[in-house]
């Protein structure tokens, strides 16, 4: 009870300090900064659901990124759509087309899994760069609306934009934390565990999957969208295989699989990429053998360590105690350490 | 039919230089099952230390490849104990992102070392010669015919050699390999060092008729990898056979079809061939 009381109070305190933060800084640039960290924290999460807790690696992230980024472009842009209507078109669109991919590739397993997507990924960016009666080619789509306001709600200053970016982020967390915890979470864990075995114990794998695949094309393209109507500009290049490695990179150093591994990831990344701005092309200098290193050593990121070494401590605390206390009894064996390792899916 | 003559040429050379690049890839998803994305990163560093060579030291052109293949073969198996040894129990999610982070970071290095502008490489065998009606340059019947010559050494090699047939050995089956007293860690490291070889000889041999630049693997390995699912993963005839189909189809689709998307056709051939055979074409154990 402690714990769960100890870990509301830590998440209150950060949406706080989020709620508060645009006025603690007057720096308008940092504001910007982090509202696109958030853009890029709801697309890691989507991954997250995917990768992280289904075991499916998609390469093709970036694409549905970009499908609902430019969906939301031509919609507004090039058809007058009225925006929120244009908005969730453009994520019912990009649900759509994740369906209709993921029927196909979720039959693939494994590394055939990943280059398929890889594939379908450099298909989209492809499309979206030669089809310049549609997307407007390398030029890209210019003069994308902000969000449309609500009565008195407008969003058109920054930091407007930064509380509607927010409020999305957070509605995403609440989402899949309600996903992971559900039964259908669960069932993900499960066909990332053993596919064979969750087969065997009557789970739809398939359906499951393509449940978790649409779902985290949903988030691809809900952080599209924002993009979209924050940035006001789009090219092919959102769509490119580097945006793909660069979430990757986000959720694996916040570590794979655990709920807060892609806020800390994209944050930590995010503020590094910009103190080391003078690397500016070179920065995968450093963030590449990180990737790397980490995936030997820590593979599931900065989160996952810091839960391996809290279940350590308590083990260790535990052990201690029952030593204490049974100094004269048997030494306690092997089966009475607590099984505590798969609080975090 | 001049046209068609001239491009069915052109594909045997793209063929060409794709099977070598896919017969690297192939050989060591054979032996460690791992998609090494890392690849294109090492085709890329192949076409760059020959160019340098080249112009730095002025050595002739063989003697740049052959000093290209040799770094860049040990790069590969630097890359092999470094990172993908101590990952051979990880789950196979881990070894494709570990490679992935090695791609950004040789690419980051390569645009460090030589800049990030396009370079075009010269060649010896620059001159213009007629073949039975067809104009074609030297370097690329020295593409064909250096491909070929590869693959028969490669073939010979891990046929008829004690050491070539302890890396079938291990494709075939790792456990065993082991237990016939096969040092399976040589064997990962020669394999690496095949195929970082095949890697340096496919990107020296291409990089006169294309350009050199940092981001030259990326297309060459995604198209790789569309090759040897066609073919089979780790399948070597698969590769050879499925590099040769997709220059094909690439040098006639580019004529007929849309010079525009001619890099499409490469994704959508897997697109289609994955949605009917998940596992590739001709899906079989080891080789």
């Amino acid at each position: 009870m402690a714990a769960l009381l100890n870990r509301r109070t830590v998440i209150s305190g950060f949406i706080l300090l989020a709620l508060v933060f645009p006025f603690l800084t007057k720096n308008s640039y940092v504001l910007h900064i982090l509202t696109l960290a958030f853009i890029w924290m709801i697309a890691v999460y989507g991954l997250n659901l995917l990768a992280g807790y289904t075991g499916y690696l998609s390469l093709a992230h970036a694409g549905f990124f970009a499908i609902g980024a430019y969906s939301l472009g031509i919609l507004t842009v090039k058809v007058g759509m009225n925006y929120w209507l244009a908005f969730l078109s453009s994520l019912i669109i990009t649900c759509i087309l994740g369906l209709l991919i993921g029927l196909i590739a979720l039959r693939t397993k494994e590394h055939f899994f990943a280059i398929y997507t890889l594939c379908v990924g450099y298909i989209i960016y492809l499309v979206i760069d030669k089809w310049d009666g549609l997307t407007g080619g390398v030029r890209g789509l210019i003069g994308i609306p902000v969000p449309a306001g609500f009565g008195p709600l407008s969003f058109e200053k920054p930091l407007s934009q930064y509380y509607l970016i927010l409020f999305f982020l957070l509605l995403t967390v609440l989402m899949v934390y309600r996903i992971v915890h559900s039964l259908s979470g669960r069932t993900f864990i499960a066909i990332r565990n053993s596919e064979e075995l969750a087969k065997t114990l009557g789970i739809a794998t398939m359906k499951n999957k393509l449940m978790v695949f649409v779902l985290s094309t949903l988030f691809a393209g809900l952080a599209g969208v924002l993009y979209a109507s924050f940035i006001r500009f789009i090219g092919p290049d959102i769509g490119y295989i580097t945006i793909t490695f660069d979430l990757l990179m986000y959720l694996l150093v916040g570590g794979i699989g655990t709920l807060a591994g892609p806020i800390v990831g994209t944050l930590l990344i995010v503020w590094v990429s910009q103190s080391l701005q003078f690397l500016q092309d070179y920065r995968m200098l450093i963030f590449g053998p990180l990737l790397t290193l980490l995936i030997i050593f820590y593979p599931r990121g900065i989160i996952g360590a810091f839960y391996e070494w809290k279940i350590k401590r308590q083990e260790k605390k535990r052990m201690r105690a029952l030593i204490k206390n049974h100094k004269d009894a048997e030494f306690p064996t092997a089966n009475s350490v607590p099984d505590k390792k798969v609080k975090e899916g | 039919m001049d046209i068609l003559s001239q491009q069915l040429f052109n594909g045997l050379t793209i063929g060409s230089v794709y099977s070598l690049v896919a017969l690297g890839l192939t050989l060591v998803y054979g032996i460690l099952h791992i998609p090494n994305f890392a690849h294109g990163a090492m085709y890329m560093l192949g076409a760059y230390v020959t160019l340098t060579m080249m112009l730095l030291w002025g050595l002739h052109y063989w003697l740049a490849m052959a000093i290209s293949v040799l770094v860049v073969g040990l790069l590969s198996v630097l890359m092999e104990r470094l990172v993908f040894h101590p990952l051979r129990n990880a789950p196979p999610i881990h070894d494709k992102i570990a490679a992935i982070g090695i791609l950004l970071f040789l690419e980051a290095l390569a645009q460090l070392i030589w800049g990030a502008d396009y370079r075009s490489m010269g060649t010896p065998y620059g001159e213009v010669i007629n073949l039975f009606g067809l104009t074609v340059t030297m370097q690329r019947i020295l593409i064909n015919v250096g491909a070929v010559v590869v693959m028969l050494l490669l073939y010979l090699f891990l046929k008829k050699t004690m050491v070539g047939s302890t890396i079938i050995a291990m494709a075939q089956n790792r456990e065993g390999a082991h237990l016939v007293g096969i040092n399976t860690n040589k064997v990962a490291m020669l394999t690496f060092l095949i195929s970082g070889g095949l890697a340096a000889i496919a990107a020296s041999l291409a990089a006169p008729i294309n350009l050199v630049f940092p981001g030259m693997g990326h297309l060459v390995i995604l198209k790789a990898f569309v090759i040897i699912i066609l073919g089979g993963m780790g399948s070597i005839p698969g590769a050879i056979l499925g590099g040769y189909i997709l220059g094909f189809s690439e040098s006639l689709g580019a004529t007929y079809l849309s010079n525009d998307y001619k890099d499409i056709i490469a994704f959508l051939l897997l697109v289609i061939i994955l949605s009917f055979r998940p596992k590739g074409l001709f899906a079989r154990e080891g080789f």
